[in-house]
This record gives C-alpha cells, sequence and structure tokens, in this order.
C-alpha cells in the first residue's frame, strides 16, 4: 500500500501544482517533494532489509491476460526510492533561482516524472515495469524540448527516438517472455527469473534488454544522444537524465537481465564488459579535453556509468553492491557538479573554461561546496565515490584483471578532469567574466548543504546503505547461480 | 439489425430535412439520429449470436462492438462538421444523408455471413464514399481524387465479385457457414486452386478498400484532395469495417487452410508497415502524413489479422477504437487551423501550419499532441495498447519476427508524428487564437479523455465482447 501511495502522490503533487497557478507553483512543488521525501523516509524506517519485498500492493489490469498492476519495494527498490525522492526536492528548489516561463507546467512535469520513477523502481508487474520506463520519457522530453538551449528541437528529438528505439525491442522480448511462462500466462518478474529457455532464446533476449538499458544509461557505442541532449537540457533536466533516469537502465540491468537470461550473460557477458570499459577510458579522455563545463560533467556521468555497468556484469556481490552504493552516490554528485554548472551559467552567463577563472577570490562558501562534490566525484576517501568504486573495481578485478586494471585508469582520469575543471574555473587570475560573483544565497545553500552531507555520510557510513541492498542482492546472485 | 433499419429511415428523412427552411435543425437531428442509431444496436447485446434476413446477416458482440466504433466515430465526425456551413456552395442535407447511408453499407459489411451482403455493404459504403469525396465540386484536387478513388474501386469490386464467384465455384456456397464447412472437410481430399484463386481475389478487393500495400496507390491523392471532413470519415469508418469484415472472413471460413493464406497476408502486412512508415516520413503535408499513417496503421492491424489467435479479436477491436479517436481528434485540429490559414486561398494543411499552435491554442496544442502520441503508440495512451495487443497476438502464434519487423517501423513513426508535436511547441509561427464552439470541445475533450484512460486502464474493456 504505501508503495503504491509513494507512486501517487506525486501525481497529486503535480494536479496541485498545475491548479496552483504561477505564483504558487514553485512553493506547491517543493512542498509535494518534501513530502513525498517525508514518506520515503517513512517507508525506509519501516523496512526490514531481510524480509524480502515488502509493502506490497497488486490489482488486477488486464484480469485475463494475468497482468497485474502491482509494485513492491526490496532492498534494491528501497535505495532507488530513496535517491529518487532526496534529489526532486533538490531539483526542484534548483529552479527557484530562475525564471522559467510556463512555471506551473514545468514544476508538474518534474513532478510526474517522478512519479513514473518510482514505478520504474518497484514495479512487479514487467509489463507494468515497461509502462513506467516509457512513461518517464515523456516528462522529460517536453522539459528539454521546451525550456531547453537553442538546438533543442534537434537534439531533444534524436534523444526521444534513440531511448524509445531501443526500448521497443525490450517490450518485443518482455512480449516473447511472456508467452513462454506457462499457460494461463503471467508477466510478473519473479515468473521470469524461472523460465527454462534456449541458449539462442537467451542470446536474443539478453541483447533485446542490453540494447534497450545500455541506450538509456547510455553506454558506449550507444552514447551519442547523451552529451549533446544534456548540453542543451534546461538544468533541471539534465539533473532528472543524469542523476536518476540513468539509473532506470543499471536497475534494469540487475532485475530483469541478470536473472532472467543468465546464459545469455555468460555467453555475451564478456563484451558488454569490455564495452563498458571502453566508455569509462573514452569518456574521460573526452572529458579531459572539454572546454564547455556542463559537456565535461556530462561525459563524466558518461564514465561513471561504465563502470557501473562493467561492475553489475562482474556478477561478483562486491561489483553489484557497489553499484547500488554508487548509483547513490553518482546522483547525488552529479546533480550537485550540474547545480554548480548551472550557478556559475547563471552568475557569468558563460560556461566555457577558458573564460572562467578565480571565483574563488570572491565566494569562498560557494568554492568549499564545489570542492566538497568535486572530491565525491573523484572518490575520494571518505567522500561517496570511494566506497562505491573500490566495491566496483574489486569486482571488475574479479571478473577479469585486465580489465579491472584498465578499469582502474577511471580514478587517474576523473582526478585529471575534475581538478582540471576546478582549477580553470576557480583559481588563477580573475577574468572579466566573472566580475561581481556573488557568493551563495540561502536558497542556494539549502540545496547544497544537504548534498554535502550526503557526500560524507556515504563516504563515511556507507553501510547504512549497503545494508539495506545486501540480502536483495545476493538472493539476485542466488537466483543468477541455479 | 435495429441500426440497418433505422439508418436507412433516417438517411431518407435527412434528405427531406434538407427542403427545411430553417438551416440550424439539420446538425442536431442528425445527431440525434446516430444516438438512436447507437442505442438501438445494443439492444442485441449478449443475446448471443443471432442470424437476420433468411440468414444473410450476423448479430454478436463482436459485430456489435464494431457497430458501436463506427456509429461513435460518425458520431464525433457529424458533430465537428459543424453543419457545413461556412461553404457556400454546399449541400448538408445531402451529405449527411449519403453519410447516414454509407454508416449501412458499413453494419452490413460488418455482419455479413453470406457473401453477397459483403458486396452490397461495400458498393454502399464505397459509392457513397465516391459522391463525398467530389462534393467539393468547384475544387479540382478533389474531382480528380474522386474519379481515381472511383475508377480504382471500381477495379476493386471487380476483383471482390469474380473471388465470390470463384468460391462459389469451389465451394457450392455463398455464406461463411457453407464455405466453411466446405474447407473443413474437402479441402483435405484436394487442395483446391479455384477455392485459393477465390479467396486471393476476394481479400486483393478488400485490402483495397482498407488501402493495404501495394493496393494502396489511391490513397494519399485521395484523402488530400477530399474534403477533409471526408477523409476523416474514410480514414476511420471505412477502415474499421474493412478490417471487420476481412477479420470475420478469415477467422470463420478459412482458419482450416491457414497454412495456405497466412505467408501472403504476412507478406502484405510488412509491405504494407514499409509503404506506410517509410512513405509519411517525406511528406510536408500534414494531410497527406496522416493518409500515409493510415496505411501504416493497417500493416498493424494486418499483422494481428496473420495471427489470427486468441487475442487477435481484442487486439482488432482495440486497435480500431483506439486509432479511429485520435484521427477524429488530429483531422478535428486539422480543420480548425487549416480554416484559420490559407495559402492561395487553399486551407494551409502543412506541417508548418501548426507553428507556434502551443502558444496562442494551448486546448488544441494539447489535444493534438496527445493523438499523435496515441498514433505513435506511447504508453499511457490508448495507441499503445493497441499495438500491445497487436503484438501479443503474434506471438501467441509464435511469429515473433513480424514484431520486430513492426517495432523497427513504429521507431520510423514516432519520427513523423513528433515533427507535428515539434511544430505545435517548439517552432514560432503566428496561429491566432482559434475560438472552438463548445460542443466541438466537448467532443475533443472526451475522445482524449478516453484515449488517456484507455492508456491507463485497458482491462475497462476486457471481456466485454
Amino acid at each position: 500500500m504505501l508503495t503504491l501511495l509513494l507512486i501517487l502522490l506525486p501525481i497529486a503533487a503535480a494536479v496541485l501544482t498545475l491548479a496552483s497557478g504561477s505564483r504558487l507553483a514553485k512553493q506547491v512543488a517543493l512542498v509535494g517533494g518534501l513530502a513525498e521525501l517525508g514518506l520515503a523516509v517513512y517507508a525506509w524506517s519501516q523496512f526490514d532489509p531481510g524480509a524480502g519485498a515488502q509493502f506490497v500492493f497488486k490489482y488486477h489490469w488486464l484480469q485475463s491476460a494475468g497482468i497485474s498492476f502491482g509494485g513492491s519495494i526490496d532492498g534494491i527498490s528501497m535505495v532507488l526510492v530513496l535517491l529518487t525522492t532526496f534529489l526532486t526536492p533538490f531539483i526542484i528548489l534548483s529552479a527557484f533561482g530562475h525564471d522559467y516561463k510556463n512555471q506551473t507546467t514545468f514544476y508538474a512535469l518534474i513532478l510526474f516524472m517522478e512519479a513514473a520513477l518510482i514505478g520504474v523502481f518497484t514495479a512487479t508487474d514487467a509489463f507494468l515495469f515497461y509502462l513506467f520506463f516509457e512513461a518517464a520519457l515523456i516528462p522529460v522530453y517536453f522539459l528539454a524540448a521546451v525550456w531547453g538551449g537553442e538546438n533543442r528541437a534537434k537534439i531533444t528529438f534524436k534523444f526521444f527516438i534513440y531511448t524509445m528505439f531501443g526500448s521497443l525491442f525490450m517490450l518485443v522480448a518482455l512480449v516473447f517472455l511472456y508467452y513462454q511462462t506457462p499457460d494461463t500466462h503471467t508477466s510478473e518478474i519473479a515468473a521470469f527469473y524461472n523460465l527454462q529457455l534456449s541458449p539462442l532464446a537467451q542470446g536474443f533476449v539478453f541483447w533485446a534488454f542490453f540494447i534497450a538499458f545500455a541506450i538509456k544509461m547510455p553506454l558506449f557505442p550507444f552514447h551519442t544522444w547523451q552529451p549533446d541532449t544534456y548540453t542543451e537540457s534546461p538544468t533541471q533536466a539534465t539533473m532528472l537524465l543524469s542523476g536518476i533516469m540513468l539509473k532506470m537502465g543499471v536497475y534494469g540491468l540487475i532485475r530483469l537481465l541478470l536473472p532472467i537470461v543468465p546464459a545469455g550473460v555468460e555467453t555475451w557477458g564478456l563484451l558488454a564488459v569490455i564495452l563498458s570499459v571502453i566508455g569509462i577510458i573514452y569518456g574521460s579522455v573526452i572529458a579531459i579535453q572539454q572546454r564547455d563545463m556542463k559537456r565535461l560533467v556530462a561525459y563524466s556521468s558518461f564514465a561513471h556509468v561504465g563502470l557501473m555497468s562493467a561492475g553489475v556484469f562482474s556478477l561478483s556481490a562486491n561489483g553489484l553492491q557497489g553499484a547500488m552504493v554508487q548509483m547513490l552516490a553518482h546522483g547525488i554528485n552529479v546533480v550537485g557538479m550540474f547545480y554548480v554548472v548551472d550557478l556559475i551559467q547563471t552568475r557569468t552567463k558563460t560556461r566555457y573554461l577558458d573564460q572562467l577563472g578565480g571565483i574563488s577570490q570572491t565566494s569562498p562558501q560557494f568554492s568549499i561546496y564545489f570542492m566538497i562534490l568535486l572530491l565525491g566525484s573523484v572518490a575520494l576517501p571518505l567522500t561517496n565515490g570511494f566506497p562505491g568504486e573500490f566495491l566496483l573495481l574489486s569486482g571488475v578485478f574479479g571478473y577479469n584483471a585486465w580489465l579491472g586494471a584498465i578499469a582502474g585508469l577511471t580514478i587517474i582520469l576523473g582526478s585529471v578532469y575534475m581538478l582540471r575543471l576546478y582549477q580553470k574555473s576557480m583559481f588563477g587570475p580573475k577574468s572579466n567574466w566573472v566580475e561581481g560573483f556573488k557568493d551563495l544565497t540561502l536558497s542556494e545553500r539549502a540545496v547544497l548543504l544537504p548534498l554535502a552531507i550526503m557526500v560524507f555520510w556515504i563516504g563515511i557510513f556507507p553501510n547504512t546503505f549497503l545494508k539495506i541492498s545486501e540480502p536483495a542482492i545476493t538472493q539476485i546472485l542466488k537466483i543468477i547461480a541455479s | 439489425m435495429y441500426p440497418i433499419v433505422l439508418l436507412s429511415v433516417f438517411g431518407i428523412v435527412t434528405l427531406f430535412l434538407g427542403f427545411s427552411k430553417s438551416k440550424n435543425i439539420l446538425l442536431p437531428s442528425v445527431l440525434l439520429f446516430l444516438a438512436i442509431a447507437l442505442a438501438s444496436n445494443f439492444v442485441d447485446w449478449n443475446q448471443g449470436p443471432l442470424l437476420y434476413f433468411y440468414d444473410m446477416l450476423r448479430v454478436n458482440n463482436l459485430t456489435l462492438a464494431f457497430n458501436g466504433i463506427v456509429l461513435i466515430s460518425a458520431f464525433m465526425i457529424v458533430a465537428i462538421s459543424g453543419g457545413f456551413q461556412d461553404n457556400a456552395d454546399s449541400e448538408p442535407a445531402e451529405y449527411y444523408a449519403l453519410m447516414l447511408l454509407s454508416l449501412v453499407g458499413a453494419i452490413m459489411m460488418i455482419g455479413f455471413e453470406h457473401l453477397i451482403m459483403l458486396f452490397i455493404g461495400v458498393e454502399i459504403l464505397s459509392i457513397a464514399m465516391y459522391i463525398l469525396t467530389g462534393s467539393n465540386k468547384r475544387n479540382l484536387r478533389s474531382n480528380e481524387a474522386a474519379l481515381k478513388y472511383f475508377l480504382m474501386g471500381a477495379f476493386a469490386s471487380g476483383f471482390m465479385l469474380f473471388g465470390m464467384a470463384l468460391l462459389y465455384g469451389a465451394t457450392g456456397s455463398f455464406s461463411l457457414s457453407g464455405i466453411q464447412a466446405f474447407v473443413s472437410i474437402g479441402h483435405a481430399a484436394m487442395p483446391s486452386y479455384i477455392l485459393y484463386a477465390g479467396l486471393l481475389l476476394l481479400l486483393i478487393g478488400m485490402l483495397f478498400k482498407v488501402s493495404a500495400a501495394p493496393f494502396h496507390f489511391w490513397t494519399p491523392d485521395v484523402y488530400e484532395g477530399a474534403p477533409t471532413i471526408f477523409t476523416t470519415f474514410m480514414s476511420t469508418i471505412v477502415k474499421t469495417a474493412g478490417f471487420a469484415a476481412i477479420y470475420r472472413l478469415l477467422d470463420h471460413s478459412f482458419t482450416n487452410i491457414y497454412s495456405f493464406w497466412w505467408i501472403v497476408v504476412a507478406a502484405i502486412a510488412i509491405l504494407t508497415l514499409m509503404v506506410g512508415n517509410i512513405g509519411a516520413t517525406s511528406q510536408s503535408s500534414f494531410k497527406r502524413m496522416l493518409a500515409y499513417s493510415g496505411i501504416s496503421h493497417a500493416g498493424y492491424l494486418l499483422i494481428a489479422v496473420t495471427a489470427l489467435s486468441k487475442p487477435t479479436q481484442n487486439a482488432i477491436v482495440f486497435y480500431s477504437l483506439a486509432y479511429s479517436l485520435s484521427t477524429i481528434c488530429a483531422f478535428a485540429v486539422l480543420i480548425l487551423v487549416s480554416k484559420e490559414k490559407t495559402i492561395d486561398g487553399q486551407p494551409d494543411e502543412r506541417y508548418d501550419a501548426f507553428n507556434g499552435l502551443a502558444k496562442s491554442n494551448p486546448f488544441l496544442a494539447f489535444v493534438l499532441t496527445v493523438s499523435m502520441l496515441s498514433l505513435a503508440g506511447i504508453p499511457l495512451t490508448a495507441g499503445f495498447w493497441g499495438k500491445f495487443f497487436v503484438f501479443t497476438s503474434a506471438a501467441d502464434r509464435g511469429i515473433i519476427w513480424i514484431t520486430v519487423i513492426a517495432v523497427l517501423m513504429s521507431t520510423v513513426g514516432i519520427y513523423y508524428y513528433f515533427r507535428v508535436i515539434i511544430a505545435a511547441y517548439l517552432k514560432e509561427g503566428d496561429v491566432s487564437q482559434i475560438r472552438v464552439a463548445p460542443f466541438y470541445q466537448v467532443i475533443l475533450v472526451l475522445a482524449t479523455f478516453f484515449t488517456l484512460l484507455f492508456g491507463i486502464a485497458p482491462g475497462l474493456l476486457e471481456g466485454i465482447i
């Protein structure tokens, strides 16, 4: 029941926002986001990691076809629900400094998006999962297309067609799996785990899933939509895309791909890990050369998600657990980084590194928060990036030492591009563009402070979150092994 | 059965209403007639399979559901026609009478039990459509469209009749049950080539009516040339009735020789999908794009027919309903917008006509967006479930490869449907604020509401047939 409430509350908040008129829209949306966060924290307090799927709800949807409208929360879902509900209020708050047209629609779309994302992370029925997976695309498409930069029409169009293309193959795979279940078919995801598929079928289903999720994340070589879309979208849409929506892909790998086609993973997993590792290096190298800050963060995100995917395909407890905690950490860091870039851009009207410099001289607070988020991104010990990357790398290393070693370069390359970003924008002689750079306002601090706290919390006590997902991950690994 | 009788009477009454002095009585009375016909349609609901007119016509929940879709579509189309008051040349009474009478033909096609009934139904529907296509008398394109449609349609009817004659020669019967009896017993003894040829010729005639490739060449020109309101009529009602007829023919009589015809229909389905979707991408006229989109939707429906499995019936009903609702919305918005904007005295029917629509008319832009999303098969709209049921029917038969092609083609579909959304929301334009009559608004709101409702809760229609 609680799960259903978690899905419905943002929808109700969105409708209220639409009805509230442009003056109150922000506040209503923010209150809605915070209420949702409160509900998620309540769910967390009631949550028992060892007890499997909880807060189950299930209604008939297409009764005769065995398709149900059902959801529940287990350890993996819990982590992602917490991430989604935690980030959404800050994404809403981060828009307060902007004067967007049609504010009511803007904030309502963010909340609709939140509902769809929670739906993806909690659905227990494969077709419901698909429905939410696609439904999440529509609000973010309109956010990016209507409020985006100059080239938005072309770029968001490419993004939409690209992602839709991938997920339609997943739909074919799901329909296929549905007909493999014993008569009076069912589309429960759990029922798909027990199917005895032929190796050929496993191969096809593997690729159908892999392409869908690889486009969403994105992995090399399916990433060509990503940098442009991240750059042209308004910052809030970029945050939703990189902070949360990207996790739909990783979640899909863990929830669907690994347990349903373990033999397919055995055959093709190496290729997937290699593609992921190529992505890590490729993304990092391009990030080093960027002069556009938003693009730089976009490529860094592309590199990080490559590591998550490599860890997931290593099929080890470390790799999967690392991916879980890294999803949390990456979500927080990347939202923080995009916010920092957005702050610099609104204050200086530029986000090109060669035009910036010397910001730290006038704004000490801003520099400190930026530094904290940045250290989280480069995975310094005691920050949130560290436990995740450590576990992921140990997972990949156990899978294949050579690939592990190459993937390990991410730590070095990551510090190179991140520190370069910091150095070029914050230090050095003060450029003309940063004249009169004001330090943080109250509402800006309200966004950055909680994010900074989370950077340290996850860095110092990763166990708070690791233990939520541990039993569920063990369970998934058990299904794969059997 | 009742709608056939009622609509025939109403059609003639409407002709006489044209003599009345007050022009405002016409539209409400036609709407009333359609509402009565719709209500009478459901008198036979759940009465079990009935045969009327000396076993010429069958009534069961399936045919009643198709009748319902056709009549609801007709109601909406008549409602948005607005009485044809802005064209001095028009003859509203005759148009409405022809529309009502053509519905008689559609209902005969849906419920036929005897091949003659099918032929009469097709002819009644088609002849009315030929006239309506050419109803814009002073417009050359409208005349050309009517002539083209008529010549090609006459050929197709010839094929159909020839096919029926061959079927009669092979089986000795015109009734679906008689043919079915022959096919299930007689075929085991010998493959009857006359039977095969007859079936194929009959199918060609019917596939022409639903504009399946390679019998689609008339579609874009006719859709573009005809007045938009009749294009709407053609693309929804003719298509629904045609698919009901094709499905009932194959499902009732020819399941025993499935292995013979399925590959033919599958090939036509794939060809139709490709021609429709790829053809639509290169259009600059919205109306022409919708013509090609209509072809592509015929392709999806043909996939369901090809599979002819348990979910097929549901798939065709649901798909027809979703397609009709969205197509009517799309054309309705086009009618409103193109009335405001003209190029050289002709209504502007290009994509560019929608530029900037969201700013001046957010309501119309929203209606248009939902209908485009539904036609593209994006989740949370009825169109998604239509496609979903089509895919499940193919998977149930075990032909999953055909769904892969369909999926590729629906990605192409997203391309051209989104061009409309992009024009409405992202491009600058000068559409003035359009006044939408309240009744018109109600129709659009209801159609959009049901498109979304069936998108979220497809189970509402489950198990009623």
